[in-house]
């Protein structure tokens, strides 16, 4: 019906019909899909929430005289020098050096690689200190500096695996709390803890990955980004519901941008008690609406989204896969279910008021014809599930 | 009957002084402590509600001000961080008394009402992005 060029013909000449994935649903109920497709250009979704699987690639720049770094930290985390002579891989989940971890349990982790990242994208200094072996070519053997994101020759992130489609609903069915990447989870599932924008998040808009590929366009942090791969543990094949939206964690994306152009409100360090140290990421991806399909898509509301209840005390560690049950994002949304004839309090590790500002800033950006769409280059697989790492006893 | 919620910083702790028994006794107020660090010849902070007469609750706070304790009505022993906070909603179900919460669900935006505060910090351990904090 419509192709991206078009769309972005549209876009540049700021005529473009833009809306977010939360306006489109009514949007469609009161015109129909048929005209709203003819109508509707762009769908902007957002997501904001934790992705630990983030990083960054930073050239340092070489000094004078040369290194070629074997060891680096910045502000004390452990980057990945096994690269090049000066380029560095500083991972979000890093912890700082000396990082009692949960040697007194539950640790705090206050400060690690995300807090570093969030200080990069905000112009802070951090401190580089690095070591080598010294070679005759680069026979700096050691450095400490200080060091702001424009010294920097390149920083780009390098996220491996964002926006997953659908994620679990973690409880506590044990009798004694425990502290987890869900946040602190009460015996006796007191509480419950998701982590999903919904009717919002990218890849439940577009389930079967019809307009979202390889070379997919995003705005990643406020950087204009693009995916590089499917997300690793991408996982088509799994529980979905007749609308085609899975009912458990699926598919991923893994994304990059340049980290000079985002901006601190969407990149943020952060801390939870007795599991570690993390990022939470804006990430806004808009959706071309090619055909009716692509559009119906787009009007999955919360109600309709399914997650899957989750024992943090035994299943998970464990792996067992059982399912206590599943709620719907209205329900968790709403701050209580009734569950076993009780109200239980509910809160959420993603943020679904940044990813509507996200959204609005996105729509905002596509119809001011300052965001231009990019057509994917290829799909992302459809069919395959994620498996499990055999452990052996050494042949 | 009014309550006011204050906070009471002492430059140096005055031991000798029993503060709240002169509240309850003298001014015939009712007392409510939510958090107190006191400790002789050191500084110290009580975060209160006191309920009673407004006139008798004036008189009171003008005795606490004659004892070298500054009142301060505003500057609460528990700050939370517009800018620092997400809006993730991870602290809300650990707060007992809705003093975080969202007025609005179709925004989900989260508010601080420092008056249903009663300071028993659970937000400090539930908030990934260190928006709570505590002056002691």
């Amino acid at each position: 019906m419509k192709t991206v060029a078009q769309i972005n013909e549209k876009i540049a000449s700021g005529k473009a019909v833009v809306l977010t994935a939360e306006e489109i649903i009514d949007y469609v109920d009161k015109k129909g899909l048929g005209k709203a497709a003819k109508e509707v250009d762009v769908v902007t979704t957002a997501t904001f929430g934790p992705m630990c699987s983030s990083g960054c690639f930073i050239n340092v720049g070489q000094t004078k005289p040369k290194i070629r770094i074997t060891e680096a930290w910045l502000d004390d985390v452990l980057c990945y020098s096994g690269v090049a002579a000066v380029d560095l891989f500083l991972g979000a989940t890093e912890l700082c050096h000396n990082d009692p971890a949960n040697m007194y349990y539950p640790g705090e982790f206050r400060f690690g690689g995300g807090h570093v990242m969030e200080k990069l994208v905000a112009g802070e200094k951090v401190q580089l200190f690095a070591l080598s072996y010294g070679t005759k070519e680069y026979p700096r053997k050691e450095i400490r500096t200080y060091i702001d994101i424009n010294d920097l020759n390149q920083a780009v992130m390098v996220n491996p695996r964002n926006c997953y489609q659908n994620y679990n609903v973690a409880v506590n069915c044990s009798d004694e709390g425990i502290y987890t990447y869900m946040g602190y989870l009460k015996p006796r599932m007191k509480n419950i803890s998701y982590s999903s924008a919904g009717q919002l998040s990218p890849l439940l808009n577009d389930p079967w990955y019809r307009t979202i590929g390889v070379g997919t366009k995003v705005w990643l942090a406020g950087a204009q980004g693009h995916v590089y791969s499917q997300g690793t543990q991408h996982s088509p094949r799994c529980a979905r519901g007749e609308n085609g939206v899975p009912t458990e964690g699926a598919g991923t994306l893994a994304l990059t941008g340049n980290m000079k152009e985002m901006d601190r409100e969407f990149v943020r360090g952060a801390s939870f008690k007795g599991y570690g140290v993390s990022l939470s990421l804006g990430v806004g991806i808009p959706i071309p609406i090619l055909n009716e399909e692509i559009l119906r898509a787009t009007t999955v509301r919360d109600r309709d989204i399914l997650g899957p209840v989750i024992d943090y005390s035994v299943d998970y560690p464990e792996a067992t896969g059982r399912v206590i049950t599943r709620f719907s994002m209205e329900e968790l949304k709403s701050g209580r279910v009734e569950y076993g004839g009780r109200t239980i309090k509910t809160g959420a590790l993603s943020s679904y008021a940044k990813a509507l500002k996200i959204a609005e800033i996105l729509k905002a950006q596509v119809r001011d014809g300052n965001f231009l769409l990019a057509e994917k280059s290829a799909d992302l697989p459809v069919d395959q599930s994620n498996g499990m790492m055999p452990v052996k006893e050494k042949p | 009957m009014p309550t006011h919620k204050i906070f009471l910083y002492f430059p140096q702790c005055r031991t000798d002084t029993p503060i709240v028994y002169h509240l309850v006794k003298e001014f015939d107020l009712m007392v409510n402590i939510f958090r107190a660090k006191v400790n002789a010849d050191e500084e110290g902070y009580l975060v209160l509600d006191l309920s009673g007469d407004q006139e008798r609750i004036d008189q009171a706070l003008a005795y606490i001000e004659s004892e070298n304790i500054e009142v301060r009505s505003n500057n609460k022993g528990l700050y939370w961080d517009r800018d620092k906070c997400t809006g993730c909603t991870n602290c809300l179900p650990h707060c007992p008394t809705g003093a975080l919460y969202i007025k609005d669900r179709a925004t989900m935006e989260v508010s601080f009402d420092g008056d249903k505060c009663v300071e028993c910090l659970s937000c400090l351990d539930n908030c990934p992005f260190g928006a709570c904090s505590s002056l002691f």
